[in-house]
């Protein structure tokens, strides 16, 4: 098989064995880029300069022979919120446009001095803030296995560039859902770590307490690995953990028998699609063949989790996006009045719709005489769905199994205009990020449509390990067949 | 839950943001529309809960205080240069003292 088209697992395996070579692999993944991305629209930019030099590099030390990172070679796609030293990186949003960010963020610098060889910027909701990709300035990113309708969101072109073979890695940031969401809805793996697992140092904030940075590949083991290469504690950022980071790629065969799984019979109600829930139900049973217990639990405080999220997440993005100014870096509108015409003006014009509602509802909510009716009661009701998973855990349950994604993918423009159905995307996604733990999303089958379903699996504060486990023997116990997206098989 | 426009160019006002009378409109709908969904957390028994603002290990938090020692910051030109308007040694602003 071409090696571009191997699961990034399995890539390095083949680099390891010197059956392929870094600028080889790169070309094959710059020329389908280039020969498809006209239809998906994954990138915003490609860094082909550097990644040439990169990956020219890596070729010698391969040759060397040198012991290297299992990454040493691979190339790997960036959400364009990561700042990246000299490259523009604008969160897709009009207002960052232009914006060559003076430093890298960690997780850039970590993939760097792992040998990665980093391809460019992928499109996405602006700020994070969409479940679609529908939210970028830049036009949306189309899903690779059908291209009306969307990757999901808000790291839509992480996920399609993965899934259309672009690059083998990616990596995103999930607020509520927005690596997990759009992994299931492209049929590839995604990962968000524990709060406080990955620095958040040099990526553009939506909303601090929720964001977390984590990887997409096509393979579980592709994820333990580039999860392993930007974990750790950062000085530059005070809310990573000290926690060392375990070697995911060293137990990832580890058998499962004796885990036992929950099943929260919230995640499994009302809006939830038949054949999403046939798939999902094949993905406990393939857990169950393996080993594992499966236990019927509830979560009774998960149907308040999306009005939680939208008034925490909104209320710290308000404050977060104050920064956009037109002072200091991005976009200045042209304006001869006073300072505040100037930052009212700058902001009309560069930021786009999803972003001016959620700026406007954070700020409402926090405003005088509102703060304890809604911010201060939704940080009540999530320590109440923090709470529901930690006496879960409590009772045994080593991870907690549920849909992704009440849906497969949608069709463009279909809930674009209906702010609420958008939200409701993330329905089982974003208690994880107010609870803080990491979730996994793995594939667990196909519609009749051929559109891919995914399986999201939730676990205790930083115990990726165990989910990755348990992610990688429902893969192996699937064993679903490697379809290539119709987009690629044409070609 | 409904608001009026007149809410809605206050919170606009507070977020620096100028919105057109179209959006006056649109805004004061849908955010009517998203409040009213929120709304149902009234109903939740939060009766002796304490807020969650930190999902991180809070244990942790105490340990990791760094020194307070002078470290480099970044090259000014570097980041002047990002800046819409700069006079080679700090941002242009519009006059805001008379």
């Amino acid at each position: 098989m071409n090696p571009s088209l191997l699961p990034l697992g399995d890539l390095s395996r083949a680099l390891d064995r010197g059956e392929a070579r870094p600028s080889a692999v790169l070309e094959e993944c710059l020329s389908r880029t280039a020969r498809l991305d006209g239809k998906v629209h994954a990138f915003l930019r490609l860094t082909e300069g550097q990644a040439r030099a990169a990956a020219r590099a890596s070729d010698e030390r391969r040759a060397r022979k040198e012991p290297l990172s299992p990454l040493d070679g691979v190339p790997v796609g960036l959400k364009d919120l990561f700042c990246q030293e000299g490259v523009e990186t604008t969160a897709g949003s009009r207002i960052l446009e232009g914006y060559h960010p003076p430093y890298d963020a960690t997780v850039v610098r970590k993939l760097r001095e792992a040998g990665a060889v980093l391809v460019g910027k992928l499109n996405m909701d602006e700020f994070a803030m969409g479940s679609s990709t529908e939210n970028s300035a830049y036009g949306p990113t189309r899903n690779p296995w059908d291209l009306e309708r969307t990757p999901g969101g808000s790291s839509g072109g992480s996920a399609a560039a993965v899934a259309a073979r672009f690059v083998p890695g990616t990596l995103g940031t999930d607020t509520g859902g927005s690596i997990r969401q759009p992994a299931a809805l492209v049929g590839c793996v995604g990962m968000k770590p524990t709060y406080g697992r990955v620095s958040r140092y040099g990526v553009v904030a939506f909303a601090s307490s929720l964001d977390q940075v984590g990887p997409f590949a096509q393979d579980v083991r592709g994820v333990a690995l580039l999860l392993r290469a930007i974990a750790g504690r950062d000085p530059n950022d005070q809310t990573s953990s000290l926690r060392p980071v375990p070697d995911y790629d060293a137990d990832l065969e580890k058998p499962v028998g004796g885990l036992t799984i929950g099943v929260p019979k919230e995640y499994f109600g009302e809006g939830l699609d038949p054949a999403v829930e046939k798939s999902v139900r094949t993905g406990i049973a393939a857990l169950e063949r393996e080993g594992c217990t499966v236990k019927a639990i509830s979560l009774p405080n998960s149907p308040h989790a999306i009005a939680t999220y939208y008034l925490v997440a909104t209320a710290e993005a308000s404050s977060n996006l104050a920064r956009y100014d037109g002072i200091r870096y991005g976009q200045r509108a042209p304006a001869r009045g006073s300072l505040l015409d100037l930052y009212e003006k700058t902001r009309a014009a560069g930021f786009g719709a999803e972003v001016k509602r959620r700026i406007l509802l954070g700020t409402y909510a926090l405003s005088a005489g509102y703060y304890d009716a809604y911010y201060l009661r939704a940080q009540k009701v999530r320590a109440l769905i923090r709470r529901d998973f930690d006496q879960a855990f409590a009772a045994g349950v080593d991870a907690v199994v549920s849909p992704t994604s009440p849906w497969a993918a949608f069709r463009l423009g279909e809930k674009v205009d209906d702010p609420l159905a958008m939200y409701l995307n993330d329905i089982y996604t974003v208690p994880v990020n107010l609870a803080g733990l990491p979730g996994i999303s793995v594939p667990s089958g196909f519609t009749q449509a051929g559109l891919p379903i995914g399986m999201q699996l939730i676990g205790r504060p930083f115990e990726e390990g165990t989910l990755l486990r348990l992610a990688r023997a429902a893969e192996r116990a699937l064993a679903l067949p490697r379809r290539l997206p119709p987009l690629l098989e044409r070609t | 839950m409904a608001i009026d426009r007149n809410t809605v160019r206050h919170v606009a006002r507070l977020a620096r943001l100028a919105l057109t009378s179209e959006e006056e409109e649109r805004t004061a709908a849908q955010l009517g529309h998203v409040l009213e969904y929120i709304e149902r957390l009234g109903s939740v028994d939060i009766a002796g809960v304490e807020p969650l603002s930190f999902a991180g290990d809070a244990s942790e938090a105490e340990a990791v205080m760094r020194d307070d020692a002078v470290r480099p910051s970044l090259p000014r030109e570097k980041v002047l240069a990002e800046a819409p308007e700069q006079d080679g040694s700090a941002f242009v602003v519009p006059r805001i003292l008379e």
